[in-house]
């Protein structure tokens, strides 16, 4: 029942020993028949690691296909495609088939079936105390949903957009974060707060927030960024079964992707990072939206004769700085795109936590390209400069490795 | 009659030492079946709600039992104050001496499978739903027999086990938590309800009007139990409040005016509040209580109101006097008796505080723990795929 992804294609910049099985680790204590833990794979003797080799057939679109060469296991079904939100859905719906303390609660998240669609349908099959429509209040429906997690039940919630949830800050922090500490370990708050956030298609600079920079400080709770419909749906089934606090971020712009994912069922590793394209020359750490820039620019890159590895590092606390770390090991240069600010952003924090941990390995200081330090003007052309763009990457690539 | 166990749980002996001494006392009255009716100081007044009667039914064993009770609390809170002038409490220390009323009379009238909440005055509530003396002493000081070994503090009292969920230093921010576990009462079809308390400061905060709307909205089986020490730190009601109507502001929510000095008064309320929650949905208690201390250990609690006012209340009002009266009125025991009660309290904390000294403060690794909870099976922390163990230098 092991789907086995094998690299393609673009074979002029892999090596075939790279062509290399996902280690399954099934997760110890669970009916493990039908759940695939899919890891990064322990090993990492000169070869890289895993899944998708098929990153390099990633266009714009980010329509991902599936290698279908005859090597590709048989033992599996082809899977079934479907878009970001859908992948959402998916794994919520499965994760409150499973337990019947996880519920959902958010603005218009019941009958209108969420703004974005996520929890569409889920209201007339599970009722309406299990997908709750809460008034516009998230200061107070994040706290009632710390407060039912706190005897036990397993609460999603959702902030319509990122940036509302600032105003339920506090009790994020301080409730969500710390309860398990300040109580010397008598309660467990495993909520998983979701939403959308990032910068849009001119949506104005308090819709087009990025959050991950104020919330990674706070101690307790861990942070994932999903990137795709593979992704999405293992990590929000991952967040919603772990014990600790997630908070999991989607992006405006990524719910219409399309992507083929297997039709069992599966869970991912909430630390680990992901190797979208293994390389020689430089790595690229990314998340979120800027993933599909980055790989834009790969293109580009791979035409000019470079070799970059690229990794999402999906959890954006704690990092997995053991990927990361190996690839550094490799490439030693290090290059990092990602749409939060430039002051205090996760790049910052990454940078910190690179130079510390292998600053022997580089042979260049780490660049690190982020959004500029305004607010998200509504033009869409001053929009565009907000952002990270792929010419931009291109340039940093060269000015790197030089 | 059998000297019954006074079922406070606030006395557990420490040593086999006391407990036999505890077991020679004269017998005083733990009659269980008389039934002696008070008349609480004052009538309820109500909002949108029809008041209780004032005529509150209780035993012999029970007023024993508030006067014990409500003794070791004030002797606990006292004991604090000089812990901390000599330096043995840092920080915060929030003491609730003057207001014990309110957790003995609400303790009298719920299981300890209801759900309690409240914020940083949280000691006496702590003792009030089975935390043991030691465990609050040693919180207090920080030691590792304190109920969050030690890494809490004054603010965060909590236990689990009797479904006391603290214990919460930001002002307000528990009444959403205190919806959220209402919430979860009513998701399980429980026949349990939440009391959320807070203060006349808090009820001025946007986050309560926000979980009481919702909670009205769902029915969820929430009491919201506003202390009205009529002063929020330094700043009197009147200055901080257009409607210090605290327990009219629920508007459409109903409410209970109590006053919260009179330990009857509160068990008759809340006992009134649970039956009405379970049937109709929220509603709010407004506690008219006081406090002896200041806001807390660095605030004198002179500058902003007279010692006039709080020696008169102390005279008219104090909680622990009232039974004692209502005991002596109805002859359960005698004046040295009680004396006898409030030294043997004494001693217990004094018992207690000398334990917690003895424990040891957390070891450095405690640094460390609980902050994530392990055991999903798939964590990988740290740059070694091992789970991260930090070193201090």
């Amino acid at each position: 029942m092991a789907s086995i992804f094998q690299g393609v294609g673009a074979a002029t910049s892999l090596d075939t020993k790279k062509f290399q099985l996902s280690s399954l680790r099934s997760v110890t204590g669970r009916k493990a028949s039908c759940v695939v833990m899919r890891s990064g794979g322990a090993k990492m003797d000169g070869g890289s690691n895993q899944i998708s080799g098929r990153a390099d057939q990633l266009v714009t679109n980010a329509v991902a296909t599936k290698a279908d060469t005859p090597a590709a296991s048989t033992a599996s079904k082809p899977g079934h495609e479907l878009l970001l939100f859908e992948a959402l859905r998916e794994g919520l719906e499965e994760e409150m088939e499973r337990d019947a303390r996880v519920c959902v609660m958010g603005e218009d998240v019941g009958h209108y079936g969420g703004s974005y669609k996520v929890t569409k349908g889920l209201a007339e099959k599970y009722g309406d105390l299990r997908v709750l429509d809460t008034p516009i209040a998230e200061n107070s429906f994040t706290g009632m949903g710390i407060g039912a997690a706190m005897t036990g039940l397993r609460p999603i919630i959702e902030g319509m957009n990122m940036g509302f949830l600032l105003l339920a800050f506090n009790q994020i922090s301080n409730n969500c974060g710390m309860l398990h500490y300040t109580s010397g370990g008598q309660f467990k708050i495993p909520v998983v707060i979701r939403g959308p956030g990032g910068v849009g298609r001119q949506l104005g600079a308090e819709h087009s927030q990025r959050l991950e920079s104020y919330f990674q400080s706070i101690p307790g709770i861990q942070m994932v960024a999903c990137s795709t419909p593979y992704n999405a749906k293992g990590l929000m089934k991952a967040a919603i079964r772990s014990d600790n606090p997630v908070i999991l971020f989607e992006h405006v712009l990524l719910y219409n992707l399309k992507e083929r994912i297997p039709d069992e069922e599966y869970v991912l590793n909430l630390e680990e990072a992901e190797m979208v394209r293994p390389g020689e020359h430089v790595t690229i750490l990314t998340y979120s939206r800027m993933r599909y820039h980055v790989m834009q620019a790969a293109k580009t890159l791979v035409n000019k004769g470079y070799d970059p590895e690229v990794i999402d590092i999906r959890s954006l606390k704690p990092f997995d700085l053991y990927t990361i770390g190996n690839s550094i090991k490799k490439t030693h240069r290090v290059l990092i795109v990602e749409e939060c600010m430039r002051t205090g952003g996760i790049g910052a924090s990454l940078t910190a936590a690179i130079t510390e941990n292998f600053h022997d390995y580089l042979d260049a200081p780490i660049m690190c390209l982020s959004s500029q330090d305004v607010p998200t003007p509504y033009a869409g052309t001053l929009e565009e400069w907000t952002v990270v763009q792929p010419p931009q990457i291109v340039a940093a690539v060269e000015q790197l490795c030089r | 009659m059998a000297l019954t166990r006074r079922s406070s749980g606030l006395l557990k002996p420490l040593s086999a030492a006391s407990s036999a001494s505890f077991l020679h006392r004269r017998p005083f009255s733990t009659d269980d079946t008389t039934t002696i009716t008070v008349e609480t100081s004052v009538p309820f007044t109500g909002h949108n709600c029809e008041p209780p009667s004032r005529s509150v039914d209780t035993t012999p064993k029970e007023l024993m039992k508030f006067f014990t009770d409500m003794a070791v609390m004030r002797r606990m809170e006292i004991a604090a104050d000089s812990l901390y002038k000599s330096k043995l409490i840092r920080g915060f220390c929030h003491l609730y001496d003057g207001q014990e009323a309110v957790s003995i009379g609400m303790e009298a009238a719920i299981t300890k499978q209801d759900c309690i909440i409240t914020a940083y005055r949280d000691h006496c509530l702590f003792l009030g739903r089975g935390g043991t003396l030691l465990e609050s002493f040693a919180e207090l000081m920080g030691r590792q027999a304190g109920c969050s070994n030690g890494k809490g503090g004054s603010m965060h009292f909590y236990k689990k086990e009797s479904c006391f969920f603290g214990g919460h230093g930001i002002v307000g921010a528990q009444v959403p938590l205190g919806c959220g576990l209402a919430f979860a009462q009513k998701y399980r079809k429980e026949d349990h309800v939440t009391f959320a308390m807070y203060g006349d400061g808090a009820a001025n905060q946007g986050q309560l009007f926000e979980a009481l709307n919702m909670a009205a909205l769902w029915d969820l089986p929430a009491i919201l139990v506003c202390e009205n020490n009529h002063y929020g730190m330094g700043t009197a009601e009147w200055r901080a409040a257009k409607s210090p109507a605290y327990y009219k502001r629920g508007d459409y929510v109903p409410g209970l005016k109590v006053d919260g000095m009179d330990a009857f008064a509160v068990k008759q309320a809340c006992k009134f509040a649970k039956e009405h929650v379970l049937k109709n949905g929220p509603i709010i208690l407004e506690m008219d209580t006081y406090r002896y201390h200041g806001h807390s250990m660095s605030d004198p609690g002179s500058t902003y109101r007279t010692r006039d006012e709080i020696s008169g209340v102390r005279q008219e009002r104090d909680p622990i006097e009232r039974i004692r009266k209502l005991i002596l009125a109805h002859d359960l025991a005698t004046e040295k008796e009680l004396k006898d009660i409030e030294k043997q309290v004494r001693k217990e904390v004094d018992d207690a505080i000398a334990q917690a000294k003895e424990s040891p403060m957390p070891a450095e690794s405690e640094l460390f723990t609980n902050v994530y909870r392990k055991g999903f099976g798939v964590e990988s922390f740290g740059a070694d795929r091992k789970e991260l163990r930090a070193t201090l230098p």
